[in-house]
């Protein structure tokens, strides 16, 4: 097959620009796929128009659109789909060996994300119900209704959903599909590297009965995802903490930053932190140590040193294994550079006194490597006297946490802001506290990964509410 | 003419041309105080060594624009003007002292012949244009309202400080610098609903600025002259395709500045990429796309750095290195000279240029 050409859709319209990408084999730098690159006149000049994208899925009920979802999600599975405007077909066998060989995820991490996509779409009735909180569906196709006996309205607050995706992980693509048979068009620029998995899923939502012209696929620059986050009504954005802090405070847009998410284990559970030791593991490490709910600390009472060690013996002889090896836990680097800088980081990091490198001892070599064609980060445990270390509160793109030593009463305090909190307790006064810190997005209490997605719960806000306003509304007789 | 003869008289005419800009240049009788002294100061002399423009590129070095900024205006008056007043115009100069360029004539010169080269479909005769950019103390503004005039029109401004919005730029004061460019836009739309006006001249931002708050078909344009900063071709198509609606309106894009006047382009469509291909007013100005070590031109298709040549009784200015690359494009019938097509900052493809929001 020759190298794609992956054009921008607008309105669902392939528009071939006459500025190109290029997205690359993470290992040997050969040309994948070309990908359009608009300007940013292009997205606002179809902004201007995009009601038709909101009347095209308005012609629909919710339940309609459920249904085209629930296809969209067997077709994007196990489908063979359009892939580029050459008349060319992707393979699901194709979609993973492409993305694995861009990202460095390997293929077992590519289906994990292909499942939780799968299922999302799959199980969109269960999600909305679980962001309307159980309204029936008839009431968004009518706009107003009785729910629990009271009349409700609900207006949209915008005709699209704005998306600036990132490149480290497809599963991410999750958050915005409910917005479908919410019959809110979509507006992306797709991260640089990983335009693979959004375009296959707008292909899906196509083939399995949903109107193009919902879908606005805007490959761009900088200035292109401003316009995107300035004129869509309501936008999501992904990136690093600089990124997102622009548009903190932004009502009309949802900021997917670090998520510094972390485990906590109470005073009453300390004395059994080797039982949890599995949970600890899969919450660093899974997906590579890409994503947001990955944790990046442990925080405990005492035995810090113990349990980085611990953590340590079980990370620290992670090799990079070949993408196709079903037990691969560690992901390449599309971008070596980024690599080498998270490696310097840790090394400069390293050198402030108060945290040592519980990994080192059991790595058998430097933590970059290069192997299987690419350039890999083996997993790094830090242990550090304090929450004041530069260390103890870090997230990098790879398995690393902080283990941290910090008073149980203290702990809250001391975490910060924290997208999952994973605490290991049955003390009721801790518990109590957990629940009413303002600080924690996401909590699960017991021995749960920071990676377990709740589908029928929110994850970084409610994207009903973000689409939707309830308004009171009188109805005459 | 076959395009063959076309380019080997071109050439010639050019060697002629340049024969006699040195003759000009180099004589007490009517060149200029600098040039005169500058020859003094070399081992050969250009009145005997200067036979053709190939003569210029091997002898002469590059021209240092740091003279026009810090030399004094009047050695730069060439004997036989120096009983007429002369305009001043300035390029750059977003900190500190611009440089300038004196002149007399030369735009009127340049800016007549370059209306030969508009259509009256697009630019009709008899009515009105405006100019939306950067006016003040450019020769731009008083070449533009020459060009209006030659062409029974007259001409209302909107003015841009390219300088105020390179500095918000610089100190990431983004916000301000699009309030500016609102400001701005807001006063051409005001002119546009108030008066008649069927001919644009502005920059390819302000253009779509404009298009995004105005039907600008609707609102009786019917021709745009488009310059000052860079256009790729993606978003050249996107002005011509969309922006002017697919030839609604005449887009003509522009590539000048004051050193050397103005260059045409050649015609932009689907069938060349939209690859905007500029060609000088030659032989008054001569561009020349480089390898800057070895001062040779590159390849036909391929990018070097843009050289300036600037060959009139009232400006001498030889090989001055652009801070643009280019890609050297062939000759064609109605410029049998070589040309510099989709110009963008030197170091472009290295770094990000501030370039502005115009």
């Amino acid at each position: 097959m020759s190298t794609p050409h992956i054009p921008c859709l607008r309105f669902g319209v392939p528009y071939r620009s006459l500025n190109h990408s290029e997205v690359k084999d993470y290992r040997d730098g050969s040309v994948k796929a070309t990908l359009s690159q608009v300007n940013a006149g292009v997205i606002r000049r179809d902004l201007k128009t995009i009601n038709q994208a909101r009347e095209s899925l308005q012609k629909f009920s919710t339940k309609e659109l459920m249904d085209i979802s629930f296809k969209a999600g067997e077709l994007f599975l196990q489908g063979d789909l359009p892939i580029g405007e050459d008349g060319s077909i992707q393979s699901a066998h194709d979609y993973v060996e492409t993305l694995s060989s861009t990202s460095g995820l390997p293929h077992v991490m590519v289906r994990k994300n292909m499942d939780k996509i799968h299922y999302a779409l799959t199980h969109l009735e269960l999600i909305l119900n679980g962001l309307t909180r159980g309204i029936d569906f008839s009431v968004l196709d009518q706009g107003y209704g009785k729910h629990g006996g009271s009349p409700v309205c609900f207006f949209p607050t915008t005709h699209a959903l704005g998306l600036v995706m990132p490149s480290n992980s497809p599963a991410v693509n999750s958050l915005w599909l409910p917005s479908i048979a919410l019959k809110i068009p979509i507006v992306m620029k797709p991260g640089r590297d990983e335009p693979w998995t959004p375009y296959r899923l707008i292909q899906a939502f196509i083939a399995a009965g949903a109107p193009k012209e919902a879908f606005g696929f805007y490959p761009t620059d900088h200035e292109g995802a401003g316009d995107i986050l300035k004129h869509c009504g309501r936008a999501l954005i992904f990136g690093d903490k600089a990124t997102t802090d622009q548009y903190a405070g932004d009502p009309g847009v949802q900021v997917h930053g670090p998520g510094f998410s972390k485990i906590l284990i109470g005073d009453d559970e300390i004395e059994n932190w080797e039982k949890y030791l599995d949970v600890m593991v899969s919450s660093i490490s899974d997906n590579g140590g890409r994503s947001c709910v990955n944790a990046s600390a442990v925080i405990v009472p005492k035995y810090g040193k113990e349990i980085a060690d611990a953590l340590g013996q079980r990370l620290g002889p992670l090799k990079p294994l070949p993408v196709n090896d079903p037990q691969a836990v560690l992901s390449g680097f599309a971008n070596p550079k980024m690599g080498e800088w998270i490696d310097q980081t840790l090394v400069s990091d390293f050198s402030e006194k108060g945290a040592i490198d519980m990994t080192a001892p059991y790595r058998d070599g430097d933590r970059l490597v290069k192997a299987e064609g690419g350039t890999y980060l083996r997993p790094t445990i830090a242990y550090c006297e304090s929450m004041d270390h530069v260390l103890a509160n870090r997230e990098f793109l790879c398995p690393y946490a902080s283990v941290v030593e910090v008073n149980q009463d203290q702990m809250l305090s001391a975490i910060g802001p924290t997208l999952v909190v994973t605490a290991i307790t049955k003390d009721a006064d801790f518990k109590r506290q957990l629940l009413g810190a303002s600080n924690i997005e996401r909590l699960n209490i017991g021995p749960i990964s920071t990676m377990k997605i709740s589908w029928d719960q929110p994850h970084e806000g409610n994207m009903f509410e973000f689409l939707y306003k309830r308004r009171s509304i009188g109805m005459a007789a | 003419m076959a395009i063959e003869n076309k380019i080997l008289q071109a050439a010639k005419d050019l060697d002629t041309h340049v024969a006699e800009i040195i003759k000009w240049h180099f004589s007490d009788e009517t060149g200029s105080p600098f040039w005169l002294n500058w020859a003094k100061d070399q081992s050969w002399d250009p009145l005997k060594e200067i036979k053709t423009f190939e003569d210029i590129c091997n002898k002469f070095p590059n021209f240092q624009d740091e003279w026009l900024r810090d030399l004094p205006n009047k050695v730069w008056v060439p004997q036989a003007y120096k009983d007429r007043p002369f305009n001043i115009f300035e390029t750059g100069g977003t900190t500190g002292m611009p440089k300038q360029r004196i002149g007399w004539d030369d735009f009127r010169i340049d800016y007549t012949a370059f209306s030969e080269t508009l259509n009256d479909e697009h630019f009709p005769k008899d009515h009105y244009w405006m100019m939306v950019g950067p006016t003040g103390p450019r020769r731009l503004r008083l070449a533009i309202e020459h060009l209006a005039n030659q062409r029974g029109c007259s001409c209302y401004f909107v003015d841009l400080d390219p300088r105020w919005v390179k500095r918000l730029i610089a100190n990431k004061q983004f916000d301000q610098a699009r309030a500016y460019m609102d400001h701005v836009v807001d006063q051409a739309l005001t002119i546009l609903k108030n008066r008649e006006v069927s001919a644009l001249f502005t920059t390819p931002k302000l253009l779509e600025a404009l298009a995004e708050r105005k039907d600008l078909v609707r609102a009786g344009i019917k021709g745009v002259f488009c310059g000052g900063t860079t256009m790729d071709k993606q978003y050249a198509r996107f002005l011509v395709e969309e922006v002017c609606e697919g030839g609604k309106i005449g887009f003509v894009p522009t590539y000048g500045n004051t050193l050397m006047g103005l260059a045409r382009h050649h015609p932009i469509s689907r069938e060349n990429d939209y690859s905007i291909a500029y060609y000088a007013p030659q032989p008054r100005a001569v561009l020349r796309v480089i390898n800057t070590e070895n001062n040779q031109p590159v390849a036909y298709d391929t990018w070097g750095r843009v050289e300036l040549s600037t060959l009139t009784k009232e400006f001498f200015m030889p090989r001055f290195l652009e801070r643009d690359e280019a890609l050297r494009r062939r000759p064609w019938t109605e410029a049998p000279w070589d040309g510099v097509a989709e110009v963008r900052p030197f170091g472009a493809m290295q770094k990000n240029i501030v370039e502005g929001v115009y």
